[in-house]
């Protein structure tokens, strides 16, 4: 599998980063920056899911694996098993 | 600083009745009020506060029951009517709701959800609260005739889709509370108290929408409170707050807060008269952490309830129209 980050990271500049003042580094976090709110959040898993092909468990929705560009790609290695 | 139970009521109340009353007659330059009764302490708390404004006869309620609504909304809200002796009307707004798809678009999720979901079973949506780094998660749950029940998460296109019909409710209820209002040349009441109108709990353009709200400075301990000086009925007074907009009863908790709402009133009340999260912990007797969360809680609610609020955003300003006797 590629590198998922580079999806993860047009993904949320097309979405949430409107402002071109930012640059959002991979270990930044998406909730202190306020780049994501509640409902972003749930269009960011629904995005993984289907771009990557799997499926988010109710207990896996924590920041810890979805708060930065980096914890997504390594969230989605781990359930691929890459 | 007041304590949160320490709010002189007749004050209140007189404060607030001479504030209506300026704002409908002189501010806004309309006869009257109408004011949209659910049954809820809220709207009943603003009808009685409209007729110690204004009178009686000059304020109309409008009693909106659609087929989710609990028998008891129409119940309580005639009972409330009655009690203030004001002219009313009920309409049952489901074949509105019916014709513009609400019910139509909502089962189209539900069947998308649960694949053996049937027109006659009950739902409720949930919300999980985002707390200890948990996101928020958003739930149907279903049950049918025999009383099983299913839950499932909602993808983000599902909820908010979902949402977007369910919100028909709130805004048909409003575009009729305007219709009344033109014909009797009144203003509209909007209901929110200050935990729902802070945390953006209400529709925008529904019961968001409003030309005066008399009681979104009150805790909602407060309008309680208010609701027994009053000496509004008993039956109003026990009433538990619902949304009562899903076939299955929902506490307002289950559906935006993720907490009950008096531990959400008191944070609110802490939060906002500079307590610590270790006070407002001993008050939930709760530890510091949960304390500190239900603070983020609530400012990252408000943080989303920006769109809610926002008045149409002008690309840019007209200066004519503003300072010049626009109400704030």
């Amino acid at each position: 599998m590629s590198d998922p980050k580079p999806r993860i990271r047009a993904f949320i500049e097309s979405n949430f980063l409107i402002q071109a003042t930012m640059q959002l580094q991979d270990s930044d976090s998406l909730l202190d920056f306020q780049v994501v709110d509640s409902t972003g959040f749930l269009e960011l898993i629904h995005f993984v899911e289907a771009e990557f092909g799997l499926k988010v468990a109710d207990a896996e929705m924590v920041l810890e694996n979805f708060d930065s560009i980096d914890s997504i790609a390594g969230f989605v290695r781990r359930k691929l098993g890459v | 600083m007041a304590r949160l139970n320490a709010l002189d009521l007749a004050a209140e109340a007189d404060h607030i009745a001479r504030r209506l009353r300026d704002i409908t007659l002189q501010t806004l330059r309309r006869r009257g009020l109408v004011v949209a009764i659910s049954g809820g302490i809220d709207s009943s708390v603003c009808a009685a506060l409209a007729v110690r404004a204004l009178g009686k006869d000059r304020v109309f309620g409008l009693l909106l029951p659609e087929r989710d609504s609990s028998g008891a909304s129409t119940r309580l809200g005639t009972m409330l009517a009655e009690h203030l002796g004001i002219e009313h009307e009920l309409q049952d707004i489901s074949p509105t709701l019916e014709a513009i798809g609400c019910y139509a678009r909502q089962d189209a999720v539900l069947r998308r959800v649960f694949p053996d979901y049937r027109p006659d079973w009950k739902f409720k949506l949930v919300i999980s609260q985002a707390m200890a780094g948990r996101l928020a998660v958003t739930r149907l749950v279903a049950e049918d005739t025999a009383g099983q029940r299913y839950e499932q998460r909602l993808s983000a296109p599902d909820y908010l889709e979902f949402v977007a019909a369910t919100n028909f409710k709130q805004r048909i209820r409003k575009t009729l509370e305007y219709f009344h209002a033109d014909r009797l040349n009144y203003a509209v009441v909007g209901t929110p108290n200050r935990l729902e109108y802070d945390q953006g709990f209400f529709v925008k353009n529904g019961d968001g929408s409003a030309d005066v709200k008399p009681i979104a400075h009150l805790y909602k301990t407060q309008v309680y409170a208010m609701a027994r000086h009053l000496g509004l009925p008993e039956a109003i007074l026990g009433t538990t707050p619902t949304t009562d907009t899903f076939s299955l009863a929902q506490g307002q908790d289950e559906y935006y807060f993720g907490l009950p709402y008096p531990q959400m009133d008191l944070a609110l009340w802490h939060l906002n008269n500079g307590l610590s999260a270790a006070e407002l912990a001993r008050e939930l007797g709760c530890d510091g952490a949960t304390a500190q969360r239900a603070f983020e809680t609530i400012r990252a609610k408000r943080r989303a309830t920006v769109y809610l609020q926002a008045p149409p955003v002008l690309v840019s300003p007209v200066p004519e129209m503003h300072g010049e006797g626009i109400p704030t």
